[in-house]
């Protein structure tokens, strides 16, 4: 094919690309770009042109060697939902932007650390991108069948290079914030996680079922070939040994990889997205390795005997038959896979380089002079600069040193390098008693094994040199030979490296660990770290710091790098949450911890530290005084959960508050019906004058005596009506408390005598006796008018549901305690169970029944149930008697009364 | 002559309609509750009822529904005359059967003109 048009449908392939990026970009909480699965796609980034080439590679060589990378992946992902989450937790509230920031801030903001997390990442990825280069320059070259130009300007790959450096460096540094999200990039290498897959399986059927009859065919035709069988059985328990290690090796890529560790938490939205990543990751990598090998044993039929290079072999058989649409596609997933991990590795790794290593270094006193337009500026630019200069440096190395190994063995060995940060940063989250100076001496141990075993002997190797460092050891000891340590001799290179150097990185850091203790600022974040779910709605509680600080000052650091507004607006928000009056002046820790999360996204958490203690005075804690503090928060902890406890008890007072909205419309819905009978109760009355008036009125004939009973019947109801008045009067003053009581000393004997006097003529109608059991002078301390009028209610009412005849009442006065009790018990229908409670509330018969008639105004009972509770004693109906016997008790003595 | 009964639980209503309708010439039936009417109908068929609604034991809803049962009463018109005026109260009086609802207090002369015109 010609390279031109190659070139076209190229341009043509990353405009498209760069338009995603730049709508999802634009798309203000899109859908698009916010969901599990554009989450879950791009943690495919993890699949590089090593794997859409590389494993073909190995399948083809080596047999089933390549399939440890993915295992590893598939069987640590479950335990994202445990692990992973752990780790966004943490990054989140802490506003960390890369792993070298992750690492440092738990180990006490260790600059130095964040420095050599940094330098790691860079060794490690810095070749691997180179690869990537090489592989699209590779098969630009395949697919052109162009040979390579020494000249630079002819090279496609520069082109790719530059277009990618400024891709990246655009959209990679929309905000200075690097813990902001970049919905941009993330969507596009979604959408190249997609197509990478898409045309990969498209040459995987194509091969199968096309070229060849299906597997059965691949498989019939390459049993023949030699090796077949060896290549694909495990081999025995060293080549297991291996498989192992590979596997052991992949799942902490998975986790540390810069651009892994950048899509899967810098990049979460949100929490439960991993849910879906969960399911959704291992099975793209299932279905990516379902046609790796027919598609290199294909190859191998193909070109059994021929000098090919088996990485190509997904684009040298669709042109081996002269499918050009095939190549190219293939070529364009290859190409996907190549700089989706360019732009995301550039990203991450210049993120690292600016907040980790220039601006705590260098920078940050240049930073400290100048204001916020300025400083972010220059923090943008030199991210920008990074990611550029990053992908040129390996654009030149790609160029100069000729990276004579296969995509896999330099991308293995970046997987080398990269684990030496496991002990360190899975110390950080399960183990409280990491330190710095084990995470820093293990880290180093660690690399330089790795050099010492993986990257002299492949410098060796590219260099051709004669050396015998490589067959004899160092200065001839047999046991220091790179590949066979300790006469190690049955583990390949890579499983070899990764074993020795693990091995000696995890014993440093945990010696190291418990010889040295932490300062008491690693303590405080190994806390912070291990228990982030205690912490995780104000982990500023959690950080420790004793000093003077103020406001002021820490505002004015902030400013400087925030601008006036989004410092205001932090604060304000920072005061709202912890309830902080604005004018206080003095800094306390959790500002302290808060000003310094604020800054971290800038300038990462080494730098946030250094500027926030250049204006504050703190004082050393000691390591005892912080545990103490820590078990204190504990404590706090549990103060917390009684918080929770406290805001279910809120919960449940809101039901009630409920309940009594529901009982307070059922009030209204009684006083509705209480305005109701009253009026009802005040209109009788008023039709009986109205009636006789109208009567006298009209009639002249009337006979004397009748004029005089409708006069008489005029009288009495207006005497009625009278009396209404006066109880609703009555009633309304009890219940607005404008009623007094004036209690003394009084002999309650004679007040019950005094309340029979009006109702004489009653008694005497209806035939009732009445007997009064009690000593002559009982003494009680009352408002004589008040139960005279109590005496009288209850007497009447007896005596209205008295048999006609042979009503017989008893009153009886007894002396319990500090109470005097007296009670009306009379022979009666007496009262339903149901209502003993009931008849004391206002026109409760009425009320109750609606349509029943109250005897008597039905407020008398109501009334005295106020009276007798104003004296602060108690009236309630005695049940399981004969008859109705209605009780009530007066104090003895003034002090009851209060 | 034609038949009323009145049926009220307040004698000095009862009174000043007894004996205003006794000077109209009907021949008065009286009852304080609902009970009381309900034991008069058994014998006595009277052309018009004037009904209380609250009275004791057996309100004036209840005595209405037992009237209506009756075919004797089939011919017999019904007055409600109470103190409950609320729209729903008349609306509910209405809708059991009654021929007209009064409200309390009343104009006597109304009463007697609303009993003719219904007799006519």
């Amino acid at each position: 094919m010609n390279s031109i048009v190659l070139l076209l449908i190229l341009s043509v392939y990353l405009a498209v690309l760069f338009f995603i990026a730049h709508w999802a970009e634009k798309k203000e909480n899109g859908k698009w770009s916010n969901n599990p699965y554009i989450y879950s796609l791009s943690l495919a980034v993890y699949c590089t042109a090593w794997t859409y080439y590389g494993s073909i590679g190995v399948a083809a060589d080596n047999g089933l060697s390549y399939l440890p990378i993915y295992l590893g992946p598939i069987i640590i992902a479950p335990s994202w939902i445990l692990i992973l989450k752990k780790i966004i937790r943490i990054s989140r509230v802490n506003k960390i932007s890369s792993i070298a920031d992750f690492i440092s801030l738990r180990y006490g903001n260790s600059r130095f650390l964040g420095a050599i997390v940094t330098v790691i990442c860079l060794s490690g990825i810095i070749p691997y991108i180179a690869l990537q280069l090489k592989a699209i320059s590779e098969t630009f070259h395949v697919v052109t069948k162009t040979a390579t130009s020494s000249n630079i300007l002819d090279d496609t790959t520069t082109y790719v290079a530059v277009a990618l450096a400024l891709f990246a460096s655009y959209y990679g540094t929309r905000y200075v914030d690097a813990s902001e999200k970049r919905k941009g990039i993330v969507t596009a290498v979604a959408m190249e996680s997609i197509l990478k897959l898409v045309f990969f399986v498209i040459i995987g059927i194509y091969v199968t079922y096309f070229v060849f009859d299906g597997f059965n065919d691949i498989y019939e035709k390459a049993s023949l070939l030699k090796n077949f069988k060896e290549k694909n059985t495990i081999g025995g328990l060293p080549q297991a040994i291996n498989w192992f290690l590979l596997c052991v090796l992949s799942m902490f890529a998975i986790f540390l990889l810069p651009r892994q560790f950048h899509v899967s938490v810098i990049e979460n939205n949100r929490e439960n997205h991993i849910n879906t990543a969960v399911w959704l990751f291992p099975l793209y990598l299932l279905i990516f390795n379902i046609f790796v090998y027919p598609i290199a044993w294909g190859g191998n039929i193909l070109f059994a005997g021929k000098e090919v290079n088996s990485d190509a072999y997904s684009l040298l058989i669709p042109q081996l038959f002269n499918n050009k649409t095939l190549t190219v596609l293939v070529f364009l997933g290859g190409f996907s896979a190549a700089i989706s991990m360019i732009v995301v590795s550039s990203i991450g790794l210049s993120t690292m380089i600016t907040n980790n290593v220039l601006i705590p270094y260098n920078l940050i006193g240049k930073l400290k002079g100048s204001d916020q337009t300025i400083s972010s500026r220059k923090i943008l630019n030199s991210r920008k600069i990074g990611i550029f200069s990053l992908i040129i440096l390996s654009y030149f190395i790609y160029r100069f040193f000729g990276l004579d190994y296969s995509l896999v063995s330099i991308g293995l060995v970046a997987f080398v390098i990269i684990a030496q940060l496991g002990p360190a940063f899975f110390g950080a989250l399960f183990w409280r008693r990491g330190s710095r100076l084990g995470a820093v001496y293990s880290i180093i141990v660690g690399f330089i094994i790795c050099i010492y075993t993986l990257l002299i002997p492949y410098s060796i190797g590219i260099t051709n040199s004669e050396s015998t460092f490589i067959s004899n050891g160092l200065f001839g000891f047999h046991l220091l030979k790179p590949f066979q340590l300790f006469g190690l001799d049955y583990l390949q290179p890579v499983p070899h490296a990764l074993f020795w150097s693990l091995l000696f990185n995890v014993i440093t850091y945990f010696s190291v660990s418990v010889s040295f203790k932490g300062n008491y600022r690693e303590r405080n974040y190994a806390e912070m770290f291990v228990d982030i779910s205690k912490y995780i709605t104000n982990h500023e509680n959690a950080f420790i710091w004793k000093g003077t600080a103020y406001r002021n000052d820490i505002e004015k650091v902030l400013v400087r790098f925030l601008g006036e507004e989004r410092t205001n607006r932090a604060m304000n928000i920072f005061n709202v949450k912890y309830n902080i009056d604005i004018n206080q002046e003095l800094a306390d820790a959790r500002l302290i911890k808060f000003s310094e999360n604020l800054l971290t996204g800038h300038i990462g958490t080494a730098s946030a530290r250094i500027l926030i203690s250049s204006v504050v005075k703190e004082e050393k804690i000691s390591l005892p005084e912080v545990l103490k503090i820590l078990e204190e928060s504990k404590e706090n902890i549990i103060i917390n959960k009684k918080l929770t406890e406290t805001s279910n008890e809120l919960k449940e007072i809101t039901a009630k508050l409920q309940n009594a909205n529901l009982s307070l419309m059922v009030k209204d819905k009684q006083k509705d019906e209480f305005l109701d009978t009253i009026t009802h109760e005040l209109r009788t009355p008023i039709t009986a004058i109205r009636a006789a008036s109208e009567i006298l009125h009209d009639d002249d004939e009337i006979p004397e005596e009748l004029k005089k009973q409708f006069l008489q019947n005029i009288i009495s109801e207006s005497d009625r009506l009278n009396r209404l008045i006066d109880k609703i009067l009555d009633l309304e003053k009890f219940e607005t408390g404008k009623q007094t009581i004036n209690a003394t000393k009084s002999n309650l004997i004679e007040t019950i005598e005094n309340s029979m006097e009006p109702l004489k003529q009653l008694i005497k109608n209806k035939g009732v006796t009445i007997y009064l059991e009690s000593k002559s002078k009982v003494n009680a301390y009352y408002d004589e008018d008040r139960i005279f009028q109590v005496m009288t209610n209850l007497l009447a009412n007896s005596i209205k549901f008295c048999p006609e005849k042979e009503g017989v009442i008893i009153i009886k006065v007894e002396d319990i305690e500090d109470y005097i009790q007296t009670s009306v018990h009379d022979n009666g229908k007496g009262i339903n169970d149901n209502d003993h409670e009931a008849i004391f509330e206002k026109f409760y018969q009425s009320v109750n029944q609606n349509i029943k008639k109250p005897v008597g105004s039905g407020l008398g009972l109501a009334i005295c149930k106020q009276i007798i509770e104003y004296h602060k004693g108690k009236i309630w109906v005695q049940p399981s008697v004969k008859g109705a016997c209605v009780v009530f008790t007066l104090p003895k003595n003034k002090n009851l009364e209060n | 002559m034609k038949k009323i009964l009145i049926v009220d639980d307040e004698p000095n209503i009862v009174m000043s309609l007894e004996y205003t309708f006794k000077k109209h010439n009907y021949e008065v039936f009286i009852a304080r509750d609902g009970q009381e009417a309900l034991d008069i109908l058994k014998n006595n068929f009277p052309d018009v009822i004037i009904l209380d609604v609250m009275m004791p034991m057996v309100d004036g809803y209840a005595t209405l529904e037992q009237i209506k049962k009756d075919q004797n009463l089939k011919h017999t018109k019904v007055i409600f005359l109470s103190a409950k005026n609320k729209e729903s109260d008349i609306e509910k009086g209405l809708a059991l059967g009654a021929d007209c609802y009064l409200t309390k207090p009343f104009s006597i002369k109304k009463v007697v003109e609303q009993v003719a015109e219904l007799l006519n």
